[in-house]
């Protein structure tokens, strides 16, 4: 029983987190004491609600709990009380309306947003901002927050509370960027959903392949930041980027866990419900960017290339090779690069690929990159030249840092070895 | 993982009644807000069963019955499929669910189902039929 209303009271916390946190943030105008009065809230019904049962609303219960404590804690906090004073209301014109300020729907979505803008500020280091967001946006515990990303919990916590005190050192207001700087502070946003999404989709660590659970995660907060940001072609694109990608979640992980390249992949295992909403997505994005796509949007399009092919060999190459040069120009990186030589390997034969990654092989940020000697194999494979294609293969089962990846790439290696 | 979440017929819609405006609302408002945290995929209602009709299949004879079907409460009146982190989640999403009691006054009930996913299955597709089942479920989804 105890155990029940545990997880109940998980999953209330889930839903109810980040509305509640953001409401608090507005009232104290300070996220990192909102995430704390939140995080009483919750220990006040781990406490009670195994005993008493689950309230009825039990929404309204937090919202209560929490607004009590924002009321103690003004009274207390002499610094607290400057800030509110500093945006214009004191503690005698806060304190009847402090329950009317957590409990209202009005504007919830504004604070939401704003409460987007201060977990992913670029002050805070990429882990920091991905760990803050699936903390405050995402309802996550910092347990669960470790697991996903495979640190232990104390390092977890540690962060948050770094992050909090970074964004309470840098003064970092509550509220949403307006002009200039909306659209660098929004690509920062997208920046962390994305990093959150990859991080399950291509575990860069560990022995898993994916973890969709991290995936859905990012998912969620993408949605939720379109609802919250309509107008922007570049939210809708990333919406629909994740949307495709993830259709084939079920498609890239083979029985014993390895992972399946596109080519291999069962395309009835793809989701279609999911393919649908990526496609509608990308028609919002197509439909604001005004025939000028950004670089979601566009590595969307390309998604979307592969996702309308019912087998591997119906894929549109050609087209996907332009996408990816107006990607190139758009956001020119050594990995755009590597893809479109992949596109146009495809489209053209892989030796006008193999061309472009020649060319690709002195970059010094690919040095390192384990997927330019996998590509550059499997191109060599396909010319005929299985010797120097096992050298690559080799090279890159080397360089990669996920063990069911470097497990692929060196059977790779070894059929290459037999067909000598 | 992925629910389905079925609404049961109601005396009042299998009259075709339809329901009354500040519901409409107060459903509005509760769908709005499973849009807004991006756990809703899709949701459909259904009209009265008058307008279905069942087929039973007892080996080689197919009987086709056409509605109203009697049993009211076994009926499906309409779902929701959403995304969801655990069936407890689903639970207290759907705690907060306006949903009327019906005419009869009986209690309603709303019943929360698991949807089997692509992973859920095992790969005893053949080639051409995996190929097949791709080409059908694109096609039925409309993309592409």
């Amino acid at each position: 029983m105890a155990t029940d209303t545990h997880r109940a009271i998980e999953a209330v916390w889930r839903i109810e987190a980040p509305r509640l946190i953001a409401g608090l943030a507005r009232l104290v105008r300070d996220v990192g004491v909102a995430e704390e009065l939140a995080q009483d809230a919750l220990v006040a019904a781990l406490e009670q609600w195994p005993a008493e049962g689950v309230p009825r609303n039990p929404g309204a219960w937090l919202t209560t709990t929490a607004k009590r404590r924002a009321i103690d804690r003004i009274r207390r906090d002499e610094t607290l009380r400057r800030k509110l004073e500093e945006v214009g209301r004191d503690l005698e014109q806060a304190t009847p309306d402090i329950g009317a300020l957590v409990a209202e729907d009005d504007g919830i979505g504004d604070d939401l947003l704003r409460l987007v803008f201060v977990a992913c500020h670029p002050v805070l280091s990429a882990e920091a901002r991905a760990a803050l967001t699936l903390r405050l946006l995402g309802g996550l515990t910092t347990d669960e927050i470790a697991r996903a990303f495979l640190v232990p919990e104390p390092t977890v916590a540690q962060r948050i509370v770094r992050a909090k005190k970074t964004l309470a050192k840098a003064r970092v207001p509550f509220e949403v960027p307006q002009g200039d700087e909306l659209a660098a502070r929004l690509s920062s946003v997208l920046e962390v959903v994305y990093l959150i999404f990859n991080e399950g989709y291509s575990a860069t660590a560990g022995g898993d392949w994916m973890r969709p659970a991290l995936c859905e995660d990012a998912l969620r907060l993408g949605r939720v930041l379109a609802r919250l940001t309509p107008r922007e072609p570049e939210v809708h694109g990333l919406v629909a980027l994740m949307e495709i990608q993830a259709s084939r979640s079920a498609a890239r992980i083979g029985p014993g866990g390895e992972p399946i390249l596109l080519a291999d992949q069962n395309r009835a295992r793809w989701d279609q419900l999911l393919i649908r909403r990526g496609l509608a997505a990308l028609e919002r994005a197509e439909g604001l960017s005004d025939g000028r796509p950004g670089p979601y949007e566009l590595q969307a399009a390309i998604a979307a290339c592969h996702a309308r092919a019912r087998r591997f060999a119906d894929t549109d190459w050609e087209r996907i090779a332009g996408l990816y040069e107006r990607l190139a120009r758009a956001t020119p990186s050594p990995v755009v690069e590597l893809n479109r030589a992949v596109a146009l390997a495809m489209a053209y034969g892989p030796a006008a690929g193999l061309a472009l990654l020649d060319r690709l092989v002195a970059v010094p940020a690919l040095r390192n990159y384990h997927l330019l000697p996998s590509v550059r194999g499997d191109f060599l494979v396909k010319l005929g030249r299985p010797a120097e294609a096992r050298t690559e293969f080799e090279r890159a089962a080397a360089l990669t840092r996920n063990g069911r990846e470097r497990a692929l790439l060196l059977d790779r290696a070894a059929a290459c070895a037999e067909d000598r | 993982m992925r629910f389905m979440v079925i609404t049961k017929a109601t005396p009042e819609s299998e009259a075709g009644v339809l329901p009354a405006t500040e519901d409409i609302g107060t459903m509005g408002a509760f769908i709005e807000e499973l849009v807004d945290a991006g756990v809703l995929l899709a949701a459909e209602g259904l009209h009265s069963s008058a307008e279905g009709a069942r087929i039973y299949f007892d080996g080689e004879n197919k009987t086709v019955v056409d509605g109203p079907f009697t049993e009211t409460k076994e009926l499906i009146g309409g779902f929701w499929l959403v995304e969801m982190k655990s069936l407890e989640e689903c639970v207290e999403w759907f705690k907060r669910c306006p949903i009327q009691r019906p005419g009869d006054g009986g209690p309603a009930n709303l019943e929360i189902r698991r949807v089997l996913e692509a992973a859920d299955f095992g790969d005893s597709f053949t080639a051409e039929q995996q190929e097949a089942v791709a080409e059908r479920r694109a096609r039925a989804a409309g993309n592409g």
